[in-house]
């Protein structure tokens, strides 16, 4: 920006501003966007060409050889089922329980109301990793849930960033829609249901996708949670490749790449179709409440 | 961060209740007064309440609790003795070099990782809210990497950074031997940097919250005051986005404190020689792989305990009580 420091006093910046901005921002893009384009190119590679020319696809070095190799190792499909399943039951409880919990509130009147808001507040800022030793204690030892999409999903059930958001889109109805709802003998089920989510639906495909994020991507958890390959989601299963080849390999990174192509276009095709319910109002309100 | 909200004032309650009508006006009067006006705000409640006693409240004082304890793993069901240990795993952890240097490289990766990620989402998200053309196109580019495991994309940069990748080939002789991942130097920082690219987009999009919301008369006035943009970018800017400075700086200190994945998978294991482990790095490898849990509980209670002393020291120079 400092090439609009000698722009005359009460003018807009000038043209150099605004040229100046647009390299910032497309320099900013590339910077983005090039790992994801090389994750592609080097997933198609016959033999890996790190070379700045292999940085080009090269028709003579294209090959699908790659994502067969990694399906026969760590199947593919059965880490997308985990996975699934995984932020599935995440995204169920969330919608569900942490709608109820963001109408609660936002809308009605209880005592606790202000305490529980300020505990969704607080668990936002609960470093996760620190409750990893108990949690694990408790889920695999005392409850007998390791290798279960059970256990996966429990520490992940409700995400408070989403009960958050719920509240903020509930406060922005007007009160008398509730009202004249309960006068015309409404119970606060049905007000709930027929009232309040039907004036909130642009909310829920936000939630979705925030939620999303969390359990497609987690690692740690899972990781510690299953041993039994067959439960195990995407994420965990290309991880343990990654660190079990990484020594030995005489050229894992294509198969590394194909699978990385696979874990993450599911994440990035969801969040380039919905871009318009991912914004910066509905982070901002989220995160800050 | 308001903490506060206006809570249902329990006493100034019965207006609504006697509109309404309840079958036992004086027991229901009552119970109201105890539960508020609408008690089954509490019963909608009640999962998202269960969930947090159950998955945060009780495993936090449970992890204190571990850390005074000589705690170890036994059949589940199994009842053993776990004696009172006091300090004992604070003593063990306290002597430990690895732990140490696992809190140093902390402190590495968040002096690099927190300024970086402050100014260039700043930087990013103030021209994004000027530009006109392709606004949705950067916005999704620079958010992409965030909503991208970190798994599928430490493969790529495995690939980008090793000894004979991109990087050191476009470098050439500037190409750091040995390479980025396996220099006990540069380890520490690549994991900072692939932290700050990975999050970006994030408080990018914060930032943009910020900065939308910032009264267009302050920049006019400025300007009649005249002020360049350089000049109103510091002195109205900067000073509007400062709740949200503060909030960047407190999530991406926990950001860096929760460090795993990275460490694990990016350097091999926190390698070369520890110079890239993270305190929960440690914490798995000490309570899971060795079966230390107490230990590990008290190098998760240090670690809170100091991420607590930063943020609250960030909040007080950043002036964080204004928001």
């Amino acid at each position: 920006m400092s090439a609009t420091v000698a722009t005359p006093k009460r003018e807009k910046p000038g043209r150099g501003g605004t040229v100046l901005r647009g390299v910032v921002l497309i320099a900013g893009a590339l910077v983005f966007l090039f790992p994801f384009y090389y994750m592609v190119i080097g997933s198609l590679q016959r033999t890996p060409d790190s070379s700045v020319t292999g940085a080009f696809p090269n028709i003579a070095n294209l090959t699908l050889d790659n994502y067969e190799a990694i399906n026969s190792r760590i199947g593919l499909l059965t880490g997308l089922v985990n996975s699934g399943i995984f932020t599935g039951g995440v995204i169920l409880g969330t919608v569900v329980f942490g709608m109820l919990a963001g109408y609660t509130l936002s809308v009605l009147q209880w005592r606790g109301r202000g305490v529980t808001f300020a505990l969704a507040l607080l668990v936002q800022v609960v470093p996760f990793q620190l409750l990893m030793i108990p949690l694990y204690v408790l889920i695999a030892r005392d409850y007998g849930l390791a290798d279960t999409h059970l256990g996966m999903i429990l520490p992940f059930l409700i995400n408070s960033t989403a009960v958050i958001i719920f509240r903020q889109y509930f406060l922005q109805v007007p009160k008398e829609l509730f009202d004249a709802a309960r006068i015309d003998g409404a119970s606060e089920l049905r007000v709930l249901w027929n009232v309040a989510i039907p004036l909130v639906r642009p909310a829920l495909l936000t939630v979705i996708l925030i939620t999303f994020i969390g359990p497609w991507n987690e690692f740690l958890w899972p990781f510690l949670i299953t041993k039994d390959a067959s439960l195990q989601p995407l994420a965990v299963s290309l991880a343990n490749y990654i660190s079990s080849v990484a020594a030995s390999a005489a050229n894992p990174s294509g198969a590394v790449l194909a699978g990385a192509v696979v874990l993450a276009a599911p994440a990035v095709a969801l969040f380039i179709v919905f871009q318009r319910y991912f914004t910066s109002t509905d982070i901002g309100s989220g995160v800050k409440g | 961060m308001t903490a506060t909200t206006p809570a249902a004032p329990p006493g100034a309650v019965p207006r609504k209740a006697d509109r309404r009508g309840t079958a036992s006006p004086g027991g229901g009067r009552r119970k109201r007064k105890l539960l508020g006006e609408n008690p089954l705000g509490l019963l909608f409640s009640a999962p998202y309440l269960v969930f947090i006693i159950l998955v945060f409240a009780y495993p936090l004082v449970f992890a204190v609790w571990m850390s005074f304890q000589d705690y170890f793993f036994a059949a589940p069901g199994a009842v053993v003795d776990r004696p009172f240990a006091g300090l004992d795993n604070y003593a063990r952890v306290l002597q430990d070099p690895a732990v140490w240097r696992a809190f140093g490289n902390v402190g590495i990766f968040l002096i690099i990782n927190v300024p970086l990620t402050v100014i260039l989402s700043l930087l990013l998200a103030s021209a994004l809210n000027r530009a006109v053309h392709a606004r949705a196109f950067f916005r999704v580019a620079y958010y992409v990497p965030y909503v991208t495991a970190s798994v599928a994309i430490v493969g790529v940069w495995l690939f980008l950074f090793s000894g004979n990748g991109l990087v050191n080939n476009v470098l050439g002789p500037l190409a750091p031997d040995p390479s980025w991942l396996i220099n006990s130097q540069l380890a520490m920082p690549s994991i900072a940097l692939f932290v700050t690219w990975k999050q970006l987009g994030f408080y990018i999009l914060l930032y943009l919250a910020a900065l939308q919301n910032v009264p267009k008369e302050l920049y006019e006035s400025a300007s009649t005051d005249g002020a360049g943009p350089v000049r109103s970018f510091f002195s109205v800017t900067i000073p509007s986005v400062r709740p949200a400075t503060v909030l960047v700086l407190l999530l991406s200190t926990v950001t860096g404190a929760n460090l795993f994945t990275e460490p694990y998978l990016l350097t091999g294991g926190g390698g070369p020689n520890g110079a890239s482990t993270s305190p929960v790095l440690l914490m798995y490898q000490r309570g899971i792989e060795q079966g230390n849990p107490d230990v590990a509980a008290a190098i998760g209670v240090i670690l809170v305990v100091l991420v607590m002393i930063i943020a609250f020291i960030q909040r007080k120079l950043a002036g964080g009580d204004e928001s």
